[in-house]
């Protein structure tokens, strides 16, 4: 027995018109202070208010928000009783909404214990929309969520599968001021979770098609969007590449290249896709050469050399580094601005954070702890 | 030479196996925890079969299997089927999958748990190295 989740998808050109059908009473709208001062807020209270619902928004959420901005936006829900939720911005902001759903709803937990493994029994107050503004996290499809502890340093992979939005909204044009470096970083965390989400150990045939095509779009699409941020086409292709690879990878789980960006975000805070795109080339190496992935799948997808596992591999990774340089991404720690020393002194504690990471299990090949020091190192240098 | 799951002498053997394996010392360094590991009726067994273990450091500083009345409170209760254990321990079922589906029940903090993720996964491959057999292919 396993399961398959989704919210219902409202995808394309004006999109977001569809909140002005929404049956409700009161919408809390929780994104961050950027998004807000650009006006994002005002423009979905907009679309909320034609609807007939009264508006309240927590417009606080910081990158990789803490466990304390969610205890203080839960509490603003509860003073407000919304019986919609809508989680607006790139992935902090709709995960940071999962979770104070879950604190509105269930106060008598704390936040890191929103487990996969509880019964949360939400639903009965409020249900929970998301709306992405970057191409990247497809936080809007999955219902795993990631905060911060700032007293530990380190990043909690959280979620349950009752965190997942009832409805996501998917309109391209939210996503079309990206700045050229935002679409890449954004773009390079879709293709980590299609091709992890396609060689995880918790693949299943539900999962594969959406990664396979996730995969395929960027490829396609991603060197447009971020050569030409108006090319309205590849805007689109992206957004939607972005939400079928959550669907994928939310169903099947990532993998290691997720568990080592994850901790060299808390240690480095560097951009989540940067970070995860970084090792992604590095753990395909690695997983390939113990014996492990499906890369022969995902080569014959993209018309690559795909005769044995290890001739797809090296094509999928020469492939991706095609594409890093293309789009201006970094293709080691060095060239991200980490200086070697602060690296070195890390490594400890980039390997302790990497093993404690929910995802690294869920990697074809999982390495020792000697094996996952040299491949940090690997991808320091190149 | 195999070991009948569940018995002394395979606890005994599983012991041995995670003070030996330098993955699970490195992987659960930090855990400190004990388990109540309890098969359910069913496959062979007549009783439910309860296996005591306590992890502390990268070690298991005590193992035994339960018989009779026993005063422990151990941190963690873990319960399933006969057949789930074996599943788990062939590598079919992954074991953060089967506490999520039910076909493991937990009783405990989950958020610790799920904080220990690759140290559990080492402590499945140490179970799972333990030439096993179980009642039912007897």
């Amino acid at each position: 027995m396993w399961f398959f989740n989704s919210p219902e998808i409202v995808y394309g050109e004006a999109a977001l018109d569809y909140l002005d059908e929404l049956v409700g009473r009161r919408a809390f709208i929780v994104t961050d202070p950027h998004l807000h001062a650009l006006g994002f807020t005002e423009r979905v209270a907009d679309h909320l208010r034609r609807a007939g619902l009264e508006v309240a928004y927590f417009a606080e959420v910081e990158p990789e928000p803490s466990l304390e901005t969610v205890r203080r936006g839960a509490e603003a829900m509860r003073d407000f009783a919304p019986d919609w939720i809508i989680g607006l911005g790139g992935g902090s902001a709709m995960d940071a909404a999962k979770a104070m759903w879950a604190l509105y709803e269930r106060p008598d937990i704390a936040a890191d214990a929103i487990s996969p493994l509880v019964k949360l029994g939400l639903g009965a107050r409020a249900r929970l929309i998301t709306i992405p503004t970057t191409a990247g996290t497809g936080a809007e499809a999955t219902w795993a969520l990631v905060l911060s502890d700032p007293a530990e340093g380190r990043k909690l992979g959280l979620g349950n599968r009752e965190t997942l939005a009832t409805l996501a909204i998917v309109d391209p044009a939210l996503s079309a001021g990206m700045p050229p470096r935002l679409t890449a970083d954004t773009g390079l965390d879709v293709l980590t979770h299609a091709i992890e989400g396609y060689t995880s150990s918790w693949r299943n045939d539900f999962s594969d098609g959406l990664c396979l095509k996730a995969a395929q779009l960027v490829f396609d699409y991603l060197p447009r969007a971020v050569a030409d941020g108006s090319d309205m086409e590849a805007r689109e292709k992206m957004a939607v590449a972005a939400t079928i690879a959550g669907l994928g990878f939310g169903n099947s789980m990532a993998g290691l290249a997720h568990a080592m960006g994850h901790a060299l975000g808390a240690v480095f805070h560097r951009p989540h896709g940067a970070a995860v795109g970084l090792y992604l080339p590095y753990t395909i190496e690695f997983i390939a050469g113990g014996g492990a992935g499906r890369y022969a799948d995902i080569a014959h997808f993209l018309h690559l050399p795909a005769d044995s596992e290890p001739v797809a591999a090296a094509a999928l990774v020469a492939t991706i580094r095609d594409l890093m340089r293309r789009i201006g991404a970094a293709t080691t720690a060095a060239e991200m601005g980490i200086a070697a020393a602060e690296h070195e002194a890390a490594l400890e504690r980039l390997c302790d954070l990497a093993e404690g990471d929910t995802q690294i299990v869920t990697s074809p090949r999982v390495p020792e702890r000697g094996e996952l020091a040299a491949l940090f190192r690997a991808a320091y240098a190149g | 030479m195999p070991y009948l799951f569940p018995s002394a002498e395979w606890v005994a053997q599983l012991q041995e196996a995670i003070n030996h394996s330098a993955a699970y010392a490195s992987s659960a360094k930090t855990w400190e925890g004990d388990f109540y590991f309890i098969v359910e009726p069913g496959g062979g067994l007549t009783e439910p079969v309860k296996i005591y273990l306590d992890l502390w450091h990268g070690q298991c500083r005590e193992a035994y299997l339960v018989q009779g009345e026993d005063d422990k409170k151990p941190e963690f209760i873990i319960a399933g089927p006969l057949e789930t254990y074996r599943q788990i321990f062939s590598k079919k079922l992954d074991p953060i999958q089967a506490l999520m589906s039910r076909k493991l029940k937990l009783q405990g903090n989950m958020g610790k748990v799920m904080r220990a993720v690759k140290a559990t996964l080492d402590l499945v491959n140490c179970a799972a190295s333990v030439d096993t057999v179980f009642p039912s292919t007897l």
